[in-house]
């Protein structure tokens, strides 16, 4: 028997019944689609978290004070109250310790952070609540992978008189002056009743879902501690740049080593953390995964799903045309056709199925979902081919071989 | 040499055991000549049904020999009856068994694309055999679009196709009016006259008047087997009645 032959034995069949062909192809269609356009949100979603990550700096370590009491053992009744009662605050002098050449010379650039909450800017009648705010000093900008838009960044010496200048973020500059928000520059706005110079617009990173990095306003650290927080020595973080990203963790250890001895404590009752961003990137890439991975099977079980339904339509095919099997066999056909002819069949089906979901996939990953514009991913697509061409053997095999096991006595007395 | 087309040696055909033991054929031996017209009768539940059934190769004997053309069908596997059926045997049943949907031209020219013959080949030969029984202009029509006379004489061709040593008919004229059984028949008749060996079921006594041997059935054994006409239909000197 020809394979020819069988092919267009096969398509007679699949055409017999358009309807039942077209429901059955439907479940493979949106088993592969759902497939494909699952893993490409979980990809879209994981690179736009690397990608967020990544203009926040990836070099960045981020000192903050400790603000739980940690290591009570549990079931120990014991209360531990000693560390909590030295000196918990993170200074400027941390900082500049921070900085040294020689005990520290994989940490490239320093920057103080204060924030506030609660931030509100207006200016005449637009206001906007300020989604991070921070004083800090010009270096923060370099450490942060900041560009400017428009103006200018201020300078050591606004950073450490709290001269009220401010450089603010696209989203702030636009809610509060509107799309040209290059005239931003030089205008005087209020934050929480402050009046603040603005003397440059950051350059927009995009936001990519869950915050928008650029709802932000930068002024200088003592401005804030001035007017925002009330004169306090401590810093609510140090951000710490390391040389490279592949000398984070050295970073990480001289920074705890020059803290330890200055806050004169051990890596058991720290009073600071330090928060690796190559750490962070790692958590979040493997919850990325982990959600890619429930996406999938949900997709996978629909692809199941349609599956199963392809193997019931042909069961239902075999039942039905048993008359025509007694038929062919009468008339010479083999088991070897038979097989081959039901097996094409469903076959054509997932396949037919296979390809339409490959590209009902791509339309459907055109559109961004939650923010995020999905990835296909070209192996899904490599992969959805070759799982719909398995579930048409698969599933299709059981009937075929049922058929094909058919008695052409008893197929032919079949009503 | 012998020139049989069917030598049943001995052939028994038992369904069920012990108590339930049904003996549908029970050690049926007959030849059945080249080119000859031969008429198998009997009752519903004779035996003549599981005649055809192993005549044809669609069931085998459970005790006995059965040679077709020559060969032994009992040493034979699957596949190699199916291609049996294929070549050397061509089914006409009583429901005319053409595959729905599909065009008398390729239901007559599929059994030859069991047989590996190339596509235009078979088309030419399928029209051909189409032409002979007098369908040639129905050849694009699909069975239900044709009579009850009309789709026999596709399924005639179908069964002529392969150019088979043996034609058998199981009930050809069963499910058709009289003036379409005439036409069958007639169609029977000028073919054996062109030397095909025809072998048919029927439980028709006028239908079985057209062939020139019949054999006549009953609880498993042949109970009559006369000839009316010589093996190529010359009329026999002393013609024995029915």
């Amino acid at each position: 028997m020809m394979i020819a032959e069988s092919v267009r034995f096969a398509l007679t069949g699949v055409m017999a019944n358009k309807m039942r062909s077209i429901l059955t192809t439907l479940g493979i269609l949106i088993g592969i689609a759902s497939v494909i356009i699952l893993l490409a949100v979980g990809a879209g979603t994981s690179n736009a978290i690397k990608a967020q990550i990544g203009k926040l700096g990836t070099n960045v370590l981020t000192v903050s004070r400790q603000t739980t009491a940690g290591g009570r053992a549990a079931g120990g009744g014991q209360t531990v109250t000693g560390p909590r009662s030295r000196g918990t605050n993170l200074t400027l002098q941390d900082m500049a310790s921070l900085t040294d050449p020689v005990m520290a010379p994989d940490v490239a650039a320093t920057a103080p952070v204060v924030t506030a909450q609660n931030v509100t800017g207006t200016y005449k009648d637009a206001t906007h609540a300020v989604a991070t705010f921070v004083g800090t000093t010009p270096s923060y900008f370099g450490i942060s992978n900041d560009t400017l838009a428009a103006g200018s960044y201020f300078s050591e010496g606004d950073a450490s008189n709290g001269t009220a200048v401010a450089v603010i973020g696209n989203t702030v500059a636009q809610d509060l002056v509107g799309n040209s928000v290059a005239s931003a520059v030089g205008q005087t706005i209020a934050l929480n009743g402050q009046n603040f110079v603005v003397s440059g617009i950051l350059a927009q990173k995009g936001s990519s879902g869950l915050n928008d990095p650029d709802d932000i306003v930068v002024i200088p650290y003592s401005a804030a501690q001035d007017k925002f927080t009330g004169y306090s020595p401590s810093l609510a973080s140090i951000s710490v740049q390391a040389k490279s990203a592949d000398v984070m963790n050295q970073a990480q250890n001289e920074v705890q080593m020059i803290l330890d001895a200055r806050h004169n404590v051990t890596s058991a009752n720290r009073d600071y953390q330090v928060r690796n961003q190559a750490q962070i990137l790692t958590t979040a890439t493997t919850t990325t995964a982990t959600l890619t991975i429930l996406l999938g099977a949900v997709a996978g079980i629909s692809l199941l799903v349609g599956g199963i339904g392809v193997m019931n339509i042909m069961l239902v095919t075999v039942t039905e045309r048993t008359r025509e099997i007694g038929i062919r066999k009468a008339i010479g056909a083999s088991r070897g056709s038979i097989v081959s002819q039901f097996l094409i069949e469903s076959l054509i089906i997932s396949l037919i199925g296979g390809v339409l979901g490959i590209a009902a996939g791509y339309i459907g990953s055109a559109f961004p979902v939650l923010g995020t514009q999905p990835e296909v991913q070209w192996w899904t697509v490599w992969l959805s081919f070759l799982v719909s061409a398995a579930i048409g053997l698969i599933f299709g095999i059981y009937p075929a071989n049922k058929a094909a096991k058919l008695r052409p006595i008893d197929a032919l007395r079949y009503e | 040499m012998n020139d049989a087309v069917i030598q049943l040696d001995s052939v028994s055909k038992i369904y069920g055991k012990g108590e339930a033991e049904v003996r549908a054929l029970d050690s049926v031996s007959i030849s059945i000549d080249r080119g000859d017209f031969v008429a198998i009768i009997g009752a519903s539940g004779s035996g003549k049904s599981t005649m055809m059934n192993i005549i044809g190769c669609l069931d085998g004997a459970t005790q006995g020999t059965y040679h077709l053309d020559g060969i032994d069908t009992g040493t034979l596997d699957e596949f190699q009856l199916a291609q049996i059926r294929n070549r050397k045997i061509g089914f006409v049943f009583q429901n005319f068994n053409l595959i729905p949907r599909t065009r008398a031209v390729d239901n007559v020219s599929m059994p030859l694309a069991y047989a590996k013959v190339h596509r235009k080949e078979r088309r030419e030969r399928a029209l051909e055999v189409l032409d002979s029984v007098g369908l040639a202009e129905r050849a694009d029509h699909k069975p239900s679009q044709l009579s009850g006379g009309q789709q026999q004489r596709v399924a005639i061709a179908r069964a002529l196709v392969t150019n088979p040593v043996l034609l058998l008919a199981d009930e050809p004229t069963g499910a058709l009016d009289t003036k379409s059984s005439h036409e069958i028949l007639d169609l029977f008749e000028s073919l054996h006259a062109n030397g095909r060996t025809i072998v048919m079921i029927t439980h028709e006594a006028d239908v079985a008047a057209r062939a020139n041997r019949v054999v006549r059935f009953q609880d498993g054994h042949i109970i009559e087997d006369h000839r009316v006409r010589g093996v190529h239909g010359h009329p026999l000197a002393t013609a024995v009645p029915l």
